[in-house]
C-alpha cells in the first residue's frame, strides 16, 4: 500500500486530504509542521509528500531544503500545496526540492491525478 | 577519571561580566558583532531596553543566522510594545517564508497589542496578509476572535482566506457562526474544499452554545 | 443534573488543540482517560458542557486552566530510572558520538534540569558507572539544577522512599544504597558525584554561566511553560550546549512544538535533538 504524508498546520486541510486519499486506498500519515515531518521521515518511508508552505516552526520550503540535504532521512517526491499561484512562488518551491506544485484549494480529482503521476514516475 | 564535581556553581566568564554592564547602546552595537554567540546574547539582553525595538527589527531584515533571529524574535515578543508589533507586522510582508511564519507565531502571543490592528490586517488588500491575520487569530486569546472569523467568512471574497477562517471556526466556533457558515458554503458552491470545511465546521459548532445563550437561560 | 459526555467531535477538537499547545498527542485508545479528566474539570469549574468549558480554556489569557489540564493529563512523578531508554541512548549512542569530537582533557558535561529530588541525576550517574566502560578514561560532570531549593536539599541528602527506588535494578540498590528507616540512603560516592544548583531556567542571570554542556536532560518541564517561555528555554539551551551537543526531552514532548534550532536525531533507543556541529 502506498504511503502518503500530509504536512499542513490546518487540521481541516489534513482531514480533507486524508479523506480523499484514504478513499482511494492510500495509507495516510500527518505532520503539523516541517520539523514534525522530518521526525516522521526519520522513522519511516513515504511514497509521496503533500507539503503546505506556511507553517510554524519550520515552513514548507525550509522542510524541503532540509530533507533534500539530509541523506540520512528517507526521501520522497513532494507536492507543494500553496495558496499562491504566482510563477515566482512555484520556482521557489521547485528550487527548494518540490517535484510538483498545486494551488489551494485543491479539487479531489486534481489531487489524485498529481499523486498518481508522482507515484507512476517513481 | 570518572564522575567529578567542581564544587562550585558555574561562573559567568569575566569578559561577559564586564560586558553585562554595557549600556543599551553598546548592546545594540553588539547586534552587529561577527560572532553569532555575541549577537544572541545581545539580543537576549536587549530585553531590558524597550527603546531597542527598531534596532532589533532592523536586524531581522539582514540576520541570516536562524539562531540569532529566533532570539531577536523572542525578545520582540517579550517586549511586546507597539513598536514591536509594528516591526512584526512589517515581517509579514517579507519574501522569506520562514520570517513570515516566525512573525505570525510571535504575534499570536500578543493578543492585547495585536487586537487594535486586527481589523486593519483583515482588511489588507493582499489575500496572503489576510490569511496571516486569520492564522494569528488561531492562538489569540481574545473575546472577539469568533466575531472576526464570522466577519471574514461573511465578507472576504478570497477562497483561501475563507478556508483558513473555516478551519479555525471548526475549533472555536459556536452556534453564532452557523448562518455565516451556511452562507459561505453556498457562496463557494463549486469549491469542494469549502463544502468539506463548511460541513465540518457546521457540525462542530452545532449544539455548541455560546456564553451569551447561557446568560439568557 | 444531566450527565456530561464528550462527543467524538469534542474529543477531536480538544485533541488537536491540546497537541498544538503541549505537543502531547492522545491516541484514540486514551479516549476514556482524556474524557474522564475533562469531565472532572468541567464539573469543577462549573461549566455545564464541554464546549463552554473548551472555549473558556482556549480563550483564557492567563493559560491557567490549560496548566491545570496539562498537570492532570500527565503523570509527573519522579523515580529512579524513569524513562530509562534515554539513559540507554546516552551510553549506547550519544556518548560514543560525542567522544568522536571530544578533547581528552575536557570533562564531558551533563546538565539535568529540572533536578527535582535528584532521582534522574543519580540514575544517570549509575548508568554511566555501570553501563559505560569508558568512564574510566574520561571525566564526567553532572550538574542537576532546580528552581526549588527544598527539592535540592532533599536531593543532596539522598534519602529516598521505597516507592522511588522500586523500578531500580536490584543490583544497583544493593550496590549504591543502604536500607534505612523509612527508605533508602544513597551512598556518599554518588552524592559527591553530582552537583546540585539552584537555577531559574527563565532567568537570564541564572542561566548565563551555564555553558559548554555536551548533554542536557530537560524532561517533562517545558510542557508546563507558556509558548514564549518554552521557546526562550530552547534558546537558552542552545547557548548552554557545545556545538554538536544534545537535548533530551520527556517521552511525550517534541522539539517540533518549540523550536527549529535543533536537528532531529534518531538513535535506536530514542529520538533526541542536536545543536548543529557547525553552530
Amino acid at each position: 500500500m502506498k504511503r502518503i504524508l500530509i504536512v499542513d498546520d490546518a487540521a481541516t486541510v489534513r482531514l480533507y486530504h486524508r479523506t480523499i486519499l484514504t478513499e482511494q486506498g492510500y495509507q495516510v500519515d500527518e505532520a503539523m509542521n516541517g520539523i514534525e515531518a522530518l521526525e516522521k521521515l526519520l522513522c519511516g518511508a513515504y511514497d509521496v509528500l503533500l507539503v503546505d508552505v506556511n507553517m510554524p516552526k519550520l515552513d514548507g520550503y525550509g522542510f524541503l531544503r532540509e530533507m533534500r540535504s539530509n541523506l540520512q532521512i528517507h526521501q520522497a517526491p513532494a507536492i507543494m500545496v500553496s495558496t499562491e499561484a504566482d510563477q515566482e512562488d512555484k520556482e521557489q518551491a521547485f528550487a527548494a526540492g518540490a517535484n510538483d506544485y498545486l494551488v489551494k484549494p485543491v479539487k479531489p480529482e486534481q489531487l489524485l491525478l498529481h499523486v498518481r503521476l508522482l507515484l507512476g514516475a517513481d | 577519571m570518572g564522575l567529578i564535581r567542581k564544587n562550585s556553581a558555574p561562573e559567568t566568564p569575566a569578559t561577559e561580566k564586564r560586558s553585562r554592564t554595557r549600556s543599551c547602546d553598546s548592546l545594540q552595537q553588539q547586534l552587529e558583532d561577527a560572532s553569532p554567540v555575541a549577537r544572541r546574547w545581545a539580543a537576549r539582553d536587549l530585553l531590558d531596553c524597550p527603546q531597542a525595538v527598531p534596532a532589533l527589527v532592523a536586524r531581522l531584515a539582514t540576520e541570516t543566522d536562524m539562531s540569532v533571529r529566533e532570539v531577536v524574535l523572542t525578545t520582540l515578543t517579550r517586549l511586546g510594545n507597539e513598536a514591536a508589533v509594528n516591526g512584526l507586522m512589517a515581517c509579514l510582508q517579507s519574501q522569506d517564508a520562514a520570517l513570515r511564519n516566525e512573525a505570525i507565531v510571535c504575534m499570536q502571543q500578543l493578543p492585547q497589542e495585536v487586537a487594535p490592528i486586527m481589523q486593519q490586517l483583515l482588511a489588507s488588500p493582499q489575500p496572503d496578509l489576510r490569511i496571516f491575520a486569520v492564522n494569528i487569530l488561531e492562538s489569540l486569546c481574545h473575546p472577539d476572535v469568533e466575531s472576526w472569523l464570522i466577519q471574514v467568512i461573511s465578507q472576504d471574497e478570497h477562497v483561501n482566506v475563507c478556508a483558513a477562517a473555516l478551519d479555525l471556526l471548526a475549533e472555536v466556533g459556536t452556534v453564532r457562526a452557523q448562518a455565516a457558515i451556511t452562507q459561505v458554503r453556498s457562496r463557494f458552491a463549486d469549491e469542494p474544499y469549502i463544502q468539506f470545511a463548511a460541513d465540518l465546521a457546521f457540525m462542530r459548532v452545532t449544539e455548541s452554545r455560546s456564553r451569551n445563550d447561557k446568560i439568557v437561560d | 443534573m444531566t450527565k456530561l459526555s464528550i462527543s467524538e467531535d469534542d474529543f477531536e477538537k480538544f485533541r488537536e488543540f491540546f497537541y498544538r499547545k503541549t505537543g502531547i498527542h492522545f491516541e484514540h485508545s486514551k479516549r476514556y482517560f482524556v474524557d474522564k479528566r475533562l469531565i472532572e474539570r468541567i464539573e469543577t469549574t462549573g461549566y455545564s458542557a464541554f464546549r463552554e468549558y473548551f472555549s473558556f480554556v482556549r480563550f483564557q489569557a492567563s493559560g491557567e486552566e490549560l496548566q491545570v489540564l496539562t498537570n492532570l493529563m500527565t503523570v509527573n512523578e519522579t523515580y529512579f530510572f524513569r524513562e530509562d531508554y534515554q539513559f540507554h541512548c546516552l551510553v549506547r549512542s550519544i556518548l560514543p558520538e560525542i567522544l568522536l569530537h571530544h578533547r581528552q582533557r575536557d570533562p564531558i558535561r551533563i546538565w539535568v534540569i529540572p533536578s527535582s529530588t535528584g532521582e534522574e541525576a543519580y540514575s544517570i550517574a549509575m548508568s554511566l558507572l555501570e553501563c559505560w566502560p569508558q568512564i574510566s578514561d574520561w571525566d564526567v560532570e553532572i550538574i542537576s539544577s532546580d528552581i526549588d531549593t527544598q527539592v535540592l536539599h532533599t536531593a543532596r541528602q539522598g534519602h529516598f522512599s521505597a516507592r522511588s527506588v522500586a523500578q531500580m535494578p536490584a543490583m544497583y540498590l544493593q550496590k549504591y544504597f543502604e536500607r534505612q528507616q523509612g527508605g533508602y540512603q544513597i551512598c556518599d560516592a554518588l552524592r559527591e558525584a553530582v552537583e546540585f544548583t539552584r537555577v531559574n531556567l527563565s532567568d537570564r542571570e541564572d542561566t548565563r554561566a551555564y555553558r559548554n554542556f555536551d548533554v542536557i536532560f530537560c524532561r517533562n518541564l517545558l510542557i508546563y511553560f507558556d509558548d514564549v517561555s518554552r521557546k526562550a528555554a530552547a534558546e537558552t539551551f542552545y547557548d548552554a550546549l557545545k556545538p554538536g551537543g544534545f537535548v533530551l526531552l520527556g517521552h511525550s514532548e517534541s522539539m517540533s512544538r518549540i523550536s527549529a534550532l535543533y536537528k532531529v536525531r534518531k538513535f535506536p533507543d530514542a529520538i533526541v535533538y542536536q545543536k548543529p556541529r557547525e553552530a
